[in-house]
C-alpha cells in the first residue's frame, strides 16, 4: 500500500517525528487501515449527485430492505432487552444446575462464526428441522422467511444484553433490595422502583449494541433467509447484490446509509454510557 | 462486539445465607430459571448440538471425507494463512495503541477510542465495500493496479486487508484496561533503576498485560478465522483459490452438499469452543492476580 497519506493539518511529517513510537504506529496504522477506507466510501458517495443519491436511497427495494433490516433488528433487540435482562438476573441471583455451561453458551454468538450460526439455525428452524417441524403444522415457517431473519438477529444480539447487564447487576448491593423489602415493598415493587432504574442504562446500552450488531449482520442472515425483495431481503445483502451487478454507485449509496445508521447508534451508545457513568454512585 | 470481562464470575459467594425475603415462594425463582433455560435452549443450545449431530449422524466417515476434499483443504489453508498474517499485525498494533493511550489524558481521547472501536459497529459488508472502492477495478487505484498487474480484490491481499480491518479493536481493547489497572509505578521504578525502554517492556509491562493480551489475541484469531461478510465482498469466492472456510460452509450448503457444510462447520465450532474455554480460564487468571 503505497498511497500518499491524506494529510492532517500542519506539516504532518514534522508532527509525526515529534511523537513517540507507540503514537506513530497507532496513527499510521489507523490512517491506512481505517481512515483511508472510510474516506474512500465517503468520497465516492459524495460524487453521487444529491438528487440521484436520494433516488437510489429511497428506491422501493431499498426502502423495503431498511424496513426488514431495522424493523426486525429493533424487535429482536427489544425482545432480548427483556429476556437478556432476565437471563442476567437468573445467572447472578440464583444457583441452579448447569449454570457454568449456560455461561459458556451465552458467549457462543461472540465466538461462533456467523456462517456456522446461519447454517445450523437454518437447519433447526427449517420445516423438517428439530424446532421448525414442530411449528410447521401450526403454519409457522421460520427458515427462508422474515421470521428467520428475526431468529438470526435474536441469536446475534442476545449476548450483548446479558453481558452488559450482568456486571451492573453484580455491583448492585443486595442490601438495597433487603431494605426495600423490610420497608414492606413487594418483590414487584422492589423490582420496578429499586432495581430497574439502576439497570436501565445498562439494558438500553445492551439493546443498542445488539441492535447495531443485528443491523450490520450478514453471514447468518444470508443463509437463513431467501433474500427475496419486499419479503426478507436485508440491506447488507442488497449491497452485495448491487456489487455483483457492478452497480458500484448503488452499493455505495446503500452502504453509506448503513454506515450512517451505525455511526448514529455508536454515538447513542457512547452517550448512554456517559450518562450511565454520571448517574453512578 | 464487546466481550465484557466480569471479574466476579470466578468468586461466587458459596451459597446464599438466610436473608429476609418477601413471602412469595421459591416457585417464582424456578419459573424464571425455566423461561431462561427454554429460551437459551431454543436459541443457542439446540442449534449448537445440531452442528455436531448433523456432522456425525451418519457416522464419522462423511466428516473425514470432507476433511480430504481438495476444496476444503485449500479453504482451510487460506483461512489459516490469513489468520497467520492478520493476528500478529493487529497484536502489534493493539499493544502499541494501548501503550500510546494508557495513563494519558488528552483532548480527543474518547474520539480516538471510538475510532479504534469503529470496526465493531460497521457492517462487515460495508467494510468490504470500502476496500472494493479503493482497490476494485472501478476503484481509486483500479487503473494503477491493473497497469502493474496487481490483483487485490478477488485475491489474497484483499482478504487479508478486510480481515485486518474487522479485527482492529480486539487486542487494543483487551490490553488497555489491564495497562490502566496496573498503573505506572513499576515502569517508573524500572526506569529509575536504569532499565531501557525495551527492557521495561519485556520485563515489566509484558508480564503485567500477558493474560489480557492473550485473550485479545484469541478473540482476534476467532474473528479472523470466522469472518464472513467482509471476506465475501472482496474474495469473489473462487473455489480452491479465494474461498475461506466460512465461505466454504455457505457454498457447500447452498449447493446442497450439506455433509461438507457441516464437516467444515464442526471445525469452526471447535475453534469457538476453544475460544470460550480460553475466556473462562483467562478470566479466572485476571481476577485472581
Amino acid at each position: 500500500m503505497t498511497l500518499s497519506a491524506a494529510s492532517p493539518s500542519i506539516n504532518p511529517l514534522k508532527a509525526l517525528a515529534q511523537l513517540s513510537w507507540p503514537w506513530r504506529v497507532t496513527f499510521i496504522y489507523l490512517l491506512f487501515m481505517l481512515l483511508l477506507p472510510l474516506t474512500a466510501l465517503v468520497l465516492r458517495a459524495s460524487t453521487v449527485e444529491p438528487g440521484e443519491f436520494w433516488r437510489i436511497a429511497t428506491d422501493p427495494v431499498a426502502v423495503s430492505t431498511y424496513e426488514v433490516t431495522f424493523g426486525t433488528a429493533l424487535i429482536a433487540a427489544l425482545i432480548n432487552g427483556v429476556l437478556g435482562t432476565l437471563a442476567a438476573w437468573v445467572l447472578v441471583r440464583y444457583r441452579f444446575p448447569f449454570q457454568k455451561g449456560l455461561e459458556g453458551l451465552i458467549d457462543l454468538p461472540f465466538a461462533l462464526p456467523t456462517a456456522v450460526a446461519g447454517l445450523t439455525l437454518a437447519t433447526v428452524y427449517s420445516d423438517n428441522g428439530w424446532i421448525g417441524s414442530l411449528l410447521a403444522p401450526l403454519g409457522i415457517r421460520i427458515s427462508f422467511t422474515r421470521l428467520g431473519v428475526g431468529v438470526a438477529m435474536l441469536f446475534i444480539s442476545f449476548s450483548f444484553v446479558v453481558r452488559t447487564v450482568q456486571p451492573v447487576l453484580q455491583e448492585i448491593e443486595k442490601e438495597v433490595e433487603e431494605a426495600a423489602w423490610s420497608l414492606g415493598a413487594s418483590r414487584w415493587q422492589t423490582f420496578w422502583k429499586v432495581l430497574l432504574p439502576q439497570l436501565m442504562t445498562a439494558i438500553l446500552t445492551g439493546v443498542a449494541l445488539g441492535f447495531s450488531r443485528a443491523v450490520g449482520e450478514y453471514g447468518s442472515i444470508v443463509i437463513i433467509a431467501s433474500s427475496i425483495p419486499f419479503r426478507d431481503l436485508i440491506s447488507a445483502v442488497l449491497v452485495i447484490q448491487r456489487l455483483e451487478q457492478y452497480d458500484y454507485t448503488g452499493a455505495t449509496v446503500i452502504g453509506t446509509v448503513l454506515l450512517l445508521i451505525s455511526l448514529v447508534s455508536l454515538i447513542a451508545i457512547n452517550l448512554l454510557q456517559a450518562w450511565g457513568r454520571r448517574h453512578e454512585a | 462486539m464487546k466481550l465484557e470481562r466480569h471479574s466476579q464470575t470466578g468468586i461466587l459467594p458459596p451459597s446464599q445465607p438466610e436473608r429476609p425475603t418477601p413471602s412469595q415462594g421459591a416457585w417464582v425463582q424456578w419459573v424464571l430459571i425455566g423461561i431462561v433455560l427454554v429460551y437459551i435452549a431454543l436459541l443457542l443450545g439446540i442449534p449448537a448440538v445440531n452442528i455436531f449431530y448433523q456432522a456425525f449422524k451418519d457416522g464419522i466417515s462423511p466428516f473425514f471425507e470432507t476433511l480430504i476434499q481438495p476444496d476444503f483443504v485449500s479453504a482451510l489453508w487460506l483461512t489459516v494463512l490469513t489468520a497467520l498474517i492478520v493476528v500478529p499485525l493487529n497484536t502489534f498494533f493493539g499493544i502499541y495503541a494501548a501503550l500510546a493511550i494508557a495513563h494519558k489524558k488528552f483532548r480527543g481521547r474518547t474520539f480516538l477510542l471510538s475510532l479504534i472501536d469503529l470496526p465493531f459497529s460497521i457492517s462487515p459488508v460495508v467494510a468490504g465495500l470500502m476496500f472494493v472502492l479503493i482497490f476494485g477495478r472501478q476503484g481509486w487505484l483500479g487503473d494503477w493496479l491493473q497497469a502493474w498487474n496487481i490483483q487485490v480484490i478477488f485475491a489474497f491481499p484483499g482478504i487479508v486487508m478486510v480481515t485486518a480491518f474487522i479485527t482492529i479493536p480486539f487486542v487494543a481493547r483487551e490490553v488497555l484496561p489491564v495497562l490502566e489497572e496496573a498503573g505506572t509505578d513499576q515502569e517508573e521504578a524500572a526506569k529509575t533503576l536504569g532499565a531501557n525502554p525495551w527492557q521495561i517492556f519485556w520485563r515489566v509491562t509484558l508480564p503485567n498485560i500477558r493474560w489480557g493480551l492473550l485473550y485479545g489475541v484469541i478473540l482476534t484469531n476467532a474473528r479472523a478465522m470466522g469472518e464472513f461478510g467482509a471476506v465475501a465482498v472482496v474474495s469473489g469466492n473462487i473455489i480452491g483459490r479465494t474461498q475461506t472456510l466460512p465461505l466454504f460452509v455457505e457454498d457447500a450448503y447452498k449447493s446442497y452438499a450439506t455433509p461438507s457444510a457441516y464437516g467444515a462447520a464442526v471445525l469452526l465450532s471447535l475453534l469457538a469452543l476453544v475460544t470460550i474455554f480460553a475466556k473462562e480460564v483467562l478470566e479466572r487468571r485476571t481476577s485472581f492476580r
